[in-house]
């Protein structure tokens, strides 16, 4: 049994300077990087399965399974890209590591092209985090000047440059395939698959997108070994994980803690919730994944659990929203996020975010009748599935989660003529004491 | 422009002549072109280009557009959809401090559409709008209704000139942008002094401005976690407690 | 095939390159790779659909031909697809590939499917305008016949009192067509058109979201050749063309298939018409031939056989006044059977408008009725060792004798264009070439003068030749290992190599020693068809050479003539030089714009010489205005006919209308030779055709490819002077394109083309156009005239200056200078 929190990625981000190269260093790192070269590919590939890592940006993939199917008898170079676009509403991880130790990502970056055979790398980074961007430059100049990237690596014969690129302001390029088309200088909008980027991604040829934290967590795995990251977290979900807990907490902030922890037991690290109020509801892995309430407290949050809560774990951005807050008002401005953010490609999606948004606004308002309510669960099933990629699908998580669980909630939105709401008692300045 | 390009190429090839109003500088048009080389197939640099183009130019303009297109031998109507899709191209130009809101949920419920109504207001200009320039200001100030930023332990967050102004209520943020009209310097809550749209520009199309090191290693909602673990003693198996030796940072 | 119920037998084998799936409970199998929506039309099941086009790679982007599909798993036994968990997961039908086993339900057997398709068909009417009534696609729209068959009756979203998105009105994207962005339903097949088949990415995706709309560059209008594809394969009526916007509707509108008349390529359209007026023109699918596009000039370019601008009645000059009056039919055939007897020795020359019938016509007029073989069809530059050429190589080849086809350039490892620019002089072939250069891996090599925009859609490379030095290039070719021409390589002739002495030679060797085979391609619709009608001096009907007494006693036999004239006649240039010389008296003209033929100021020069002219033509020009006689011959779209395409198919089309004011070329001939007591033996283009079929194809030897004199060594250009070259852009002030504003306002700037060396010779002189924008204004003077335009540059050889043919004054033959001769440039200071 490990213990509660398990700080490796988070365990330098207070160190002086963390971000720099030396400080870096002092505290061991590169050293993995030292050690993977000396291993063949395929053995790190192997230790990546093995240690069962599965893709911390949502969706879960196995890390090394995905390297593995990077077809190495292709001609075409291979390339790493890494997705640090961390756009989905609530997911504020993969900004604080790369500002923090960007050297982790770095490192994870050498190490895992290496892997796959790839000479070239690139840093997906959405553009609207400047400082961020800055010392991943900064980082990456320092990499160069150290001998961890360019020609001939510390003499391992393998080559490799890594480009930060900063993206435009565009959610979906967070999406894979949308962030491929987004980096050869495209609109972001997702590729039809197959086929794959493991096989024709990046200029067509073989891809490895993986999340920031996915990446980062590889120096660790390959230091420790694979079975000290499986030995924590849970049965399929194995190793530890950045817990996000922002909204009517205490203490909000960044956990890293093994999969399987529940948000009972992080809700008590955080403080509490804010002034002794009740959780209302609250997202697992971001707004795409739909919500839970308190009956899901003590949830394992692992992929399987939360998935079997009928959400799921997503980028374990835990959400949190006590009594005070509408879950209508919540709900729709979701909804404008994702019909803000559809990139206009599909039909369901395009116009389908165009109504939804119309149809909570207008309940909202208090507006309508309560067969309003079933011709948006009616558009939500013509939306879900049917869309080209899972934005769509994740613009109806929220919808269709509230609807299920706080149903009355709007009708007594009709029934009150609008919101029974008091937004000011939401707001962190509200003063102490205040409820809805 | 070259009076010889041809009317046959590709961003050029229309039958409508077209204004120079805002030539691009010989200068920029070479750190147009350093940026397509940094990238295996040029056309992967347009959207740090685009950065550059407004850095130099204030915002997108035709002829910023034209001039991707001519060195990524691309029409202009490529480029413009590219230029068109993200939301941090702009169109108008915005203040020389670029103040965007989160109004996500999380921030809004948490006073993100407070601030930004009152901000709003007090500024008088409304979404992707430049408040009016007043006497005695330095500089400029533009207002965006922006989506989450990735820091909703920090919220409500604003932006300026995208670094994270965290924590903010009605009244900070009415004081960040009165600061900012009267030429204070102000500091990022999470990063350096603000430097102003246009340079901060020029960083995000990849040319650093040696800022990196300014500005703490993480906020403190970052360390939450971590610094719980150092207090109980708590760490991922088998790695040593060495790490209690550490400072707990900034 | 498909047998309703039957399921695969097991054990049974599966030829590999075959799948066999069920579709609705019928199995089907489909070729590998067949998408499931194509695999569905096969049996007869029309799966509703947007996006997907079948000439264009799948996007899948509208969601409307979403089925139900399940797929045998590891175990064998099918699995539905699902996702998000638990929930069947609709597929989008046009982009997934039928694969062995699958089993799909469309909306006709699978509830989900339907549900699915009625949900994306509600979302995409949300936000439609309801202004089928005014719109020009309503009647003949995709979405409005879609919604009624797969929709649902009421909207629930105006129900609600939903607001719907708006756009300011239609917007120009060019001076043609125009964009309403509230009907686009952002399928993309206009810009994927523009991209993946013309080349011309001038339309994008732009914006996003709900906002996303089709859109342009700042200031750069989607000006391709091919921008009018867009209006027709668009599935509602988003994007229209400010000549038929409004014009009519479709169900007033009598729809007949025709042939283009623009090029030698034989596009298939369709001509709509209403009350004796073509409305519009579009496509028509021709796998074979021009698959669904055509060029704009063949969409738009039609104003031309509008009637008020016709001649419609013969004309006579009164011998009194001196002036062209009004004349019966049966009068003009006298007038002209006496004048032409009297004027003793005549000749016949024709433009490239006229049909293939036509074109017999001509050649049997010239022979019986004249009885000479001064003939010639090209009304433009042309030489013997052409005329040769085209006996020798050209003449009556088609796909059934061996002959390149448009099939055969897809298949081509490398296609080499000479004196052949097909983007400006063959929009189908181009087309075609595209395809086979992107989906087939095609290289092509032009030996021209400079790099085109055509050329580099086509990836190809250049060989740069100066006029004069295209011999010399092809030659090089059959050693150039990076060109690597094999049996598999296709050479395309445009008629103007023939210009270069000695050209023809090199080609036709270039052709033995690679074993490449040769295509040749004229500029017009008629010329491949009075080739092989015989509508040259050297040649008879049928290929025949007239020098083979075997094959004139074929024709003179199939006549009922006891003899046909012996000695080859004149061409085209002799001819004008016989007139001036007084040694031809008469001549019969039909369709020759003089500003087209080698010589204009000659050519008018030999009309006023000659004693008597005789002309065959739809309207007034110098012909007319110099004629003794004037014949209003009637359009393609008044009479049946036939043109010969480049690789030699005959496509006969027939009348769109009838119009009794004209008369087509061969029953006017037929007329005049009755009076001149040699008849024709027919007078309609049906007994024609039965003649023709009757004469057949020369089986006998064709006549040996002989090049003539040596050919001259081209003179170097005097000192300071470039050598000048040029052709004809697509969209220009060409005779059968007048009228038609909206189109001719997409044509590409007349502009002058050199080299960087000879631009930086003319001194620095840059001025500021009226816009601000600085160009540089160049005369280009030769000796008939001089020309001032803006300069480009561009990787032409030094010492060549390019310049279009007919996009400014009379053109470059009239007012400029011959081509391959000497001009001076100046710099405009
Ligand atoms: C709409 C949408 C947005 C996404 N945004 C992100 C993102 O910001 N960061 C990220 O790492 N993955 C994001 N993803 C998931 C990626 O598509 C992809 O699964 C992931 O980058 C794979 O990396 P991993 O296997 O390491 O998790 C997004 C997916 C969707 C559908
Ligand atoms: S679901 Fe469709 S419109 Fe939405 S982001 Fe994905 S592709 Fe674009
Ligand atoms: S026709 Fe299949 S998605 Fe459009």
């Amino acid at each position: 049994m490990s213990d509660m929190l398990t700080p490796v990625l988070t365990d330098n981000w207070g160190d002086e300077r963390s971000w720099t190269i030396e400080a870096y260093e002092a505290q061991g790192g590169y050293r993995a990087l030292s050690k993977a070269l000396a291993m063949s590919q395929d053995d790190v590939i192997a230790a990546v399965k093995d240690s069962g890592l599965r893709g911390r940006g949502g969706a879960g993939f196995p890390t090394g399974m995905k390297w593995g199917f990077i077809p190495q008898d292709n001609p075409n170079p291979k390339y790493l890209v890494v997705n640090a676009d961390e756009s989905e509403p609530g997911t504020c991880k993969d900004i604080p590591l790369m500002m923090a130790s960007p050297h982790t990502l770095i490192e994870g970056v050498i190490i895992s092209a290496y892997a796959i055979r790839a000479n070239h790398a690139f840093i997906y980074v959405r553009g609207e985090v400047l400082h961020v961007i800055r010392r991943l430059q900064h980082a990456v100049k320092e990499a160069y000047l150290a001998g961890h990237l360019g020609k001939n690596i510390h003499g391992s014969g393998h080559d490799l440059e890594l480009v930060v690129h900063a993206g435009a302001g565009a959610y979906i390029c967070g999406e894979e395939t949308a962030l491929l088309d987004s980096l050869e200088g495209r609109r972001g909008q997702p590729r039809l698959r197959p086929p794959f980027p493991a096989v024709a991604g990046l200029y067509a040829s073989p891809t490895v997108i993986n999340n920031v934290e996915s990446i980062a967590s590889v120096p660790s795995i390959i230091e420790h070994g694979p079975d000290w990251f499986s030995s924590m977290g849970t049965e399929r979900s194995k190793g530890y994980g950045i817990f996000s807990l922002s909204g009517h907490v205490t203490n909000p902030g960044q956990f890293e803690a093994p999969l399987g922890i529940t948000l009972r037991e992080l809700i008590d690290l955080a403080g509490g919730m804010r002034n002794g109020h009740k959780l209302k509801f609250w997202t697992p892995g971001g707004s795409s994944t739909g919500i839970l309430t308190d009956e899901h407290l003590d949830v394992p949050l692992d992929f399987e659990a939360v998935a079997e809560a009928g959400s799921m774990l997503g980028t374990r951005a835990l959400q949190i929203f006590d009594e005070t807050t509408c879950v209508v008002r919540a709900t729709l401005r979701w909804t404008e996020f994702y019909k803000h953010e559809s990139c206009g490609k599909c039909t369901p999606c395009r116009e389908g975010t165009w109504w939804l948004v119309q149809s909570l606004a207008k309940l909202e308002k208090g507006e309508g009748t309560e067969a309003d309510l079933d011709v948006v669960l009616d558009q939500c099933d013509n939306i879900l599935g049917r869309s080209f990629c899972a934005l769509a699908d994740g613009a109806v998580g929220p919808i269709t989660s509230s609807i299920q669980y706080f149903r009355d909630e709007y009708i007594a939105h009709l029934t009150h003529g609008g919101c029974p709401h008091d937004p000011a008692a939401s707001t962190l300045f509200a003063p102490a004491g205040a409820s809805a | 422009m070259n009076p010889t390009e041809p009317s046959e190429g590709r961003a050029s090839d229309r039958g409508v002549q077209k204004h120079v109003l805002n030539r691009i500088d010989d200068k920029t048009v070479g750190e147009l072109r350093e940026i397509a080389a940094r990238y295996p197939h040029k056309r992967s640099g347009l959207l740090p280009m685009l950065h550059l183009v407004q850095s130099a130019q204030g915002r997108i303009t035709p002829e910023g557009i034209e001039t991707c297109a001519e060195i990524l031998e691309l029409t202009s109507a490529e480029v413009s959809g590219v230029a068109t899709f993200y939301t941090m191209y702009k169109r108008r130009p915005v203040g020389d401090f670029h103040v965007g809101v989160c109004v996500n949920t999380l921030c809004a419920v948490m006073g993100g559409d407070e601030i930004y109504d009152r901000l709003s207001e007090h500024l008088g200009c409304g979404n992707d709008e430049t408040a009016e320039r007043r006497e005695g200001d330095t500089a400029t100030v533009s207002l965006e209704r922006i989506e989450c930023n990735a820091a909703c332990d920090y919220a409500p967050v604003a932006m300026v000139n995208w670094e994270f102004m965290d924590n903010q209520t009605p009244q900070s943020a009415k004081d960040l942008v009165d600061d900012l009209r009267a030429g204070k310097e102000v500091h990022s809550t999470r990063g350096p002094r603000l430097v102003t749209w246009r340079e901060a520009e020029r960083v995000i199309a990849g040319f650093n401005d040696d800022l990196a090191n300014e500005g703490p290693s993480a906020g403190p909602a970052s360390l939450v976690g971590r610094n719980i673990a150092r207090e109980r003693g708590w760490t991922a198996p088998g790695v040593p407690a060495s790490n209690e030796q550490k400072g707990e940072g900034e | 095939m498909s047998t309703p119920g039957s399921t695969p037998r097991t054990g049974e084998v599966v030829a590999t390159d075959q799948v066999t799936l069920t579709i609705d409970g019928i199995t089907t199998s489909a070729p590998k790779g067949t998408l499931v929506i194509r695999a569905a039309e096969e049996i007869g099941i029309q799966i509703p659909r947007f996006c997907d086009h079948p000439l264009l790679k799948p996007v899948g982007a509208c969601r409307q031909c979403l089925v139900e599909v399940a797929m045998p798993g590891p175990n064998g036994e099918l699995r539905t697809m699902q996702g998000p968990p638990g929930r069947m997961k609709p597929q989008p039908s046009c982009t997934l590939v039928a694969t062995e086993g699958m089993e799909v339900k469309t909306q006709l057997t699978s509830e989900g499917a339907d549900k699915a398709q009625q949900g994306q068909m509600e979302f995409l009417l949300i936000n439609h305008p309801l202004d089928c009534p005014v719109c020009d696609k309503g009647g003949e729209c995709p979405l409005q016949n879609q919604a009624m068959s797969n929709g649902r009756g009421e909207s629930r979203f105006s129900a609600q009192g939903m607001v719907k998105r708006t756009f300011p009105k239609p917007i120009n994207i060019s001076p043609q067509i125009l964009l309403d962005r509230e009907r686009c339903i952002v399928c993309q097949r206009c810009t994927r058109f523009a991209d993946e088949i013309a080349g011309d990415s001038f339309i994008a995706l732009v914006e996003r979201g709900a906002r996303q709309q089709i859109g342009i560059g700042p200031d750069a209008p989607f000006l391709s050749y091919f921008a009018g594809n867009t209006i027709q394969i668009c599935p509602v009526g988003a994007l229209t063309s400010e000549d038929y916007r409004f014009r009519s509707r479709p169900f007033d509108l009598v729809s007949t298939p025709s042939i283009a008349e623009h090029d030698a390529c034989g596009a298939a359209i369709r001509v709509d018409h209403r009350r004796g007026k073509v409305m519009r023109r579009l496509a028509g699918d021709d796998p074979e031939v021009n698959e669904e596009w055509i060029t704009d000039k063949d969409r738009f370019g039609f104003s031309y056989t509008r009637s008020d601008e016709r001649l419609t009645y013969p004309q006579v000059r009164d011998e009194e006044t001196g002036e062209l009056r009004p004349a019966s039919w049966p009068e003009a055939f006298v007038v002209a059977a006496r004048g032409l007897a009297a004027a003793g020795a005549s000749g016949v020359l024709t433009g490239g408008r006229v049909t293939a019938e036509d074109a017999y016509a001509y050649s049997k007029f010239a022979r019986v009725a004249l009885g000479t073989n001064d003939i010639d069809f090209r009304a433009r530059q042309h030489t013997g060792e052409e005329a040769s050429f085209l006996a020798a190589h050209v003449a009556m080849t088609a796909p059934y004798t061996g002959g390149v086809t448009y099939s055969d350039l897809e298949q081509a490892g490398v296609v080499v264009l000479a004196g052949f620019e097909p983007e400006d002089e063959a929009g189908t072939i181009f087309l075609r070439l595209r395809k086979a250069v992107m989906q087939h891996g095609t290289r092509v090599v032009a030996v021209a003068p400079y790099t085109t925009r055509g050329l580099r859609k086509l990836n190809g490379r250049l060989v740069a030749t100066a006029p004069g030095e295209e011999g010399d290039a092809l030659s090089a070719l059959a050693g150039d290992s990076e060109a690597g021409l094999d049996a598999s390589s296709v050479i395309m002739v445009g008629e103007r190599l023939a210009t270069t002495p000695g050209a023809l030679a090199a080609v036709i060797d270039l052709a033995a020693t690679t074993g490449a085979r040769l295509a040749w391609v004229p500029r017009r619709a008629g010329d491949r068809g009075a080739l092989d009608a015989g509508c040259l001096p050297n040649l008879l009907p049928g290929g025949r050479p007239v020098a083979d007494a075997g094959a004139r006693v074929d024709v003179a036999a199939a006549w009922g003539v006891a003899q046909l004239p012996e000695t080859p006649g004149r061409d085209g240039n002799a001819i004008v030089a016989a007139l001036m010389s007084g040694k031809l008296g008469g001549v019969v003209v039909g369709g020759v714009d003089p500003d087209d033929t080698p010589d204009p100021a000659a050519f008018r020069a030999a009309l006023a010489a000659a004693s008597f002219v005789v002309a065959l033509e739809q309207r007034e020009t110098d012909v007319t205005r110099a004629a003794d006689v004037v014949f209003p011959v009637a359009p393609v779209t008044d009479k049946p006919g036939t043109f010969v395409t480049w690789d030699g198919r005959a496509r006969q089309f027939e009348a769109v209308m009838t119009n009794p004011a004209s008369l087509p070329d061969l029953r006017t001939l037929s007329g005049i030779a009755q009076e001149m007591g040699r008849p024709l033996g027919w007078r309609t283009t049906d007994e024609v055709r039965a003649e023709l079929l009757q004469l057949g194809a020369w089986d006998g030897a064709r006549a040996p490819f002989d090049a003539g004199k040596a050919p001259k060594v081209a003179k170097a250009p005097k000192r300071g002077a470039l050598r000048l070259v040029t052709w004809k852009q697509l969209v220009d002030d060409g005779t059968l394109q007048s009228g038609d504003v909206h189109y001719r306002a997409t044509a590409r700037p007349a502009v002058v083309r050199l080299s960087q060396t000879d631009f930086d010779a003319l001194g620095s002189f840059t001025t500021e156009a009226a816009d601000g924008r600085p160009v540089a204004m160049v005369t280009v003077t030769g000796d008939r005239g001089s020309v001032t335009l803006p300069a480009e540059v561009a990787d032409l050889p030094v010492g060549t200056v390019w310049v279009p043919a007919r996009s400014f004054g009379r053109g470059v033959l009239a007012d400029l200078a011959s081509p391959g001769s000497s001009v001076v440039v100046k710099g405009e200071k």
